[in-house]
């Protein structure tokens, strides 16, 4: 065992040079893909209303569009991927495909039904190399490292998320407007060519025969990979999505509003700091648990948010308590999944265990908004906070 | 393997360069000119991002970032965006466009409205497509800050607001669009909730606001004080209407297009707002007659937020 255990003892940047060059080349990837994003959902209400005058209503239309688009999606890239055994060449394809979108905005003009179906085919992009790309970071990575592998991607995918809004306003306050697009699209090239570069098709995932949708659904009949994902399920159903969260943390403390743009920033830091301490805590002190513990945390967010006296003491806790949730859980569940899933198979794997944990998460976050207006905040964070305890206390009979 | 990675790095070398030119070719421009906030009978304005003057049929573009202004009593309030953090701001400006104070922001910026002594200052922003809002909801917030006490009235959710008699309860309320009258104390401004919106009249001291009439948005009070123009909604349209506070009549504007702006007042008689002056291209801004004669008439492409300059400072002078 000690094999396994010593390296751990090394300093992060002996830990980081040992990540496979494929973890690190898809962490890049998905950090300037991130930037080119983020740059357009943070410019885009902005574009809609000052450059198109679009109103609040149109605004709406356009953003409900794009919504459901990524989860059907994710399912088709997970499974052609692994159909053809070829995962690079799908999340190329959905790369590729959202690159294309951040050229298209400067032609839409302010054909509002344009803009948003750009918007719904940038999130199909999305949805289809999300599951091969786990999967190239599960292929590509010493099974009893994947918890720090998926935590380096995750760390580099944050950094990018934060990034892009800061590229977007400071066109904005020195450039033409349209020059968001255009550098959104240049970032986007750029991942592009990183990925075909130097991300290697991760070797022997061609698979033996045909892989059908039956196999796909099959998994499903794998008792521990079915529970995984019935737990993930169980638990996203007791999330409380992030909006709630801030407006609670500001409300409690008192805040004055305008600082609630800022509080997210709190939570991506502590989330991108910590998410690779533990992923190696994951790796050797057992996926599931921290996983779990990750949930007891966001519990004590909920209870702070309920219970709690005000005060700045309360916001500083609960967004580091939030973000250490994220590090946790995020990339965490998918290292707890890969080992589960045969190679040929694993981006199907994945991307169903993603949708269902994204579905469950959407219809929480629509039922807390009942609750929210019917009860208040309080009350419905300890609503939830008792549906968490259930969550967790069964989930904890999954086996680490 | 050498050879692919030449071509990589050749490749983004060459992304960025392309992009960096292009950036540098799209850089800001430089100003036409200077503004004058004491210039008579002019409108400050934005265009494409920038503050700007319409002096006559002259224009001046500055190469100061705004996406919304308002001035009136010689403070002038600009929204815009901050890019470390990434983030919105007012900022509040004086005779000589000398920034003096900063107020933060939480969404996009939407309406600013300064009271005609200069000072009160009124702004919303909002938020859409935050995850726990369903499909064509938004959230708005508008806040007001005092100049002479430097009180921020962060919200006017913290205020006590009575529909038809009854108190509002504190949940689904989302104000929008606060109108200042001359007695630094009265404002006016659109409450919605349930699906419904209400013209509000608020009390600063008091921290109270009451309806006035329902589908009633984004009010803007004459210069006398007496009247209010506001866009009324059917359907998917929203239409410009005049309402007399004394006798209760509403007289709906010439303007047959669909806008959705707070109009502001360019004398007793017009008002401008900004509207797309066709399908698909960037808004212009229209005057109107504010009795419900004439028809809409295009003062400038390309430019949205008017504000009128010179009256309030000449009726203050005078």
């Amino acid at each position: 065992m000690y094999v396994s255990t010593e390296p751990f003892r090394r300093g992060a940047a002996r830990s980081a040079a040992k990540v496979p060059p494929t973890v690190l080349a898809l962490g890049m990837v998905s950090l300037v893909t991130d930037i080119s994003a983020e740059m357009v959902t943070a410019f885009l209400p902005m574009y809609l209303v000052y450059g198109l005058g679009a109103g609040y209503l149109q605004l709406g239309v356009v953003d409900g569009l794009y919504t459901g688009a990524t989860a059907l999606l994710r399912l088709v890239g997970g499974h052609v991927a692994d159909r053809t055994g070829r995962p690079k060449a799908v999340a190329a394809a959905g790369y590729g495909l959202s690159a294309v979108t951040k050229l298209g905005f400067p032609f839409a003009g302010g054909s509002l039904s344009a803009i948003g179906g750009l918007l719904a085919v940038d999130r199909a992009g999305k949805g289809i190399r999300t599951g091969p790309r786990d999967a190239m970071i599960a292929l590509s990575s010493p099974p009893s490292a994947l918890g720090r592998a998926f935590g380096v991607h995750r760390m580099m995918d944050t950094v990018g998320a934060l990034l892009g809004p800061v590229v977007a306003f400071a066109l904005v306050a020195w450039t033409a407007h349209d020059t968001v697009f255009v550098v959104s699209f240049g970032f986007a090239v750029v991942g592009l060519v990183i990925l075909l570069v130097w991300v290697r098709e991760p070797v022997g995932v061609a698979p033996a025969r045909k892989v059908r949708v039956r196999d796909g659904l099959r998994l499903l009949a794998q008792p521990a990979y079915r529970r995984i994902c019935g737990y993930a399920v169980l638990l996203g159903l007791a999330t409380v999505s992030d909006a709630f969260i801030l407006v609670a943390v500001q409300q409690r403390t008192g805040l004055a509003p305008g600082w609630l743009p800022l509080l997210p920033l709190g939570i991506a830091m502590t989330f991108l700091s910590a998410a690779i301490p533990v992923g190696r805590l994951a790796d050797r002190f057992g996926r599931w648990r921290v996983f779990l513990a990750g949930h007891g945390l966001l519990l004590a967010v909920y209870a702070l948010l309920a219970f709690g006296a005000g005060g700045w003491p309360v916001l500083i806790v609960a967004l580091g308590l939030h973000g250490l949730f994220y590090a946790a859980t995020d990339g965490v569940l998918m290292a707890c999944a890969g080992p589960l899933l045969p190679d040929e198979v694993k981006a199907s794997g994945l991307a169903v265990l993603q949708t269902g944990q994204a579905l469950a998460r959407t219809v929480a976050a629509v039922l807390f908004g009942v609750a929210a207006a019917g009860w208040g905040l309080g009350p419905s964070f300890a609503l939830f906070g008792g549906v968490l305890v259930v969550a967790v206390v069964l989930s904890r009979r999954l086996s680490w | 393997m050498v050879k692919r990675t030449v071509i990589g790095v050749a490749a983004i070398v060459a992304v960025v360069l392309a992009c960096a030119v292009y950036v540098v070719a799209a850089a800001r421009p430089k100003p036409t000119g200077t503004l004058d906030l004491s210039a008579p009978d002019s409108v400050l304005f934005v265009s494409e991002g920038r503050l700007a003057q319409l002096k006559g049929a002259e224009a001046v573009v500055s190469d100061r970032a705004c996406a919304r202004v308002y001035s009136a009593g010689g403070t002038t309030v600009c929204l815009r965006s901050v890019a470390v953090p990434p983030s919105f701001e007012a900022v509040l400006m004086g005779p000589d466009l000398k920034e003096f104070h900063t107020i933060k922001l939480d969404g996009t910026p939407s309406r600013a409205r300064v009271s005609p002594s200069g000072n009160l200052v009124g702004w919303t922003v909002f938020r859409a497509g935050d995850s726990y809002m369903p499909t064509g909801y938004f959230s708005t917030t508008a806040g007001i800050y005092d100049r002479r006490s430097g009180s921020l009235y962060g919200s006017l959710e913290d205020f006590v607001s009575i529909v038809d008699g009854v108190e509002q309860g504190t949940k689904d309320r989302n104000f929008w669009g606060v109108t200042f009258a001359p007695d630094d104390q009265t404002f006016y401004a659109t409450l919605a909730s349930g699906g419904r919106t209400w013209l509000m009249k608020g009390d600063l001291a008091t921290r109270t606001m009451v309806s006035v009439r329902s589908n009633a948005e984004c009010p803007s009070l004459s210069p006398d004080g007496k009247r209010v123009a506001y866009k009324k909604r059917s359907g998917q349209h929203w239409s410009l209407a005049v309402l007399d506070l004394a006798t209760g009549v509403e007289t709906p504007l010439a303007e047959p297009n669909h806008l959705d702006d707070q109009a502001a007042w360019l004398d007793d008689r017009t008002v401008a707002y900004s509207r797309p002056p066709g399908p698909g291209e960037p808004p212009a801004i229209f005057s109107v007659p504010a009795d419900g004669t004439g028809e809409p008439r295009q003062l400038r492409a390309d430019a949205s937020s008017p504000s009128p300059l010179g009256q309030s400072q000449s009726q203050q002078s005078r």
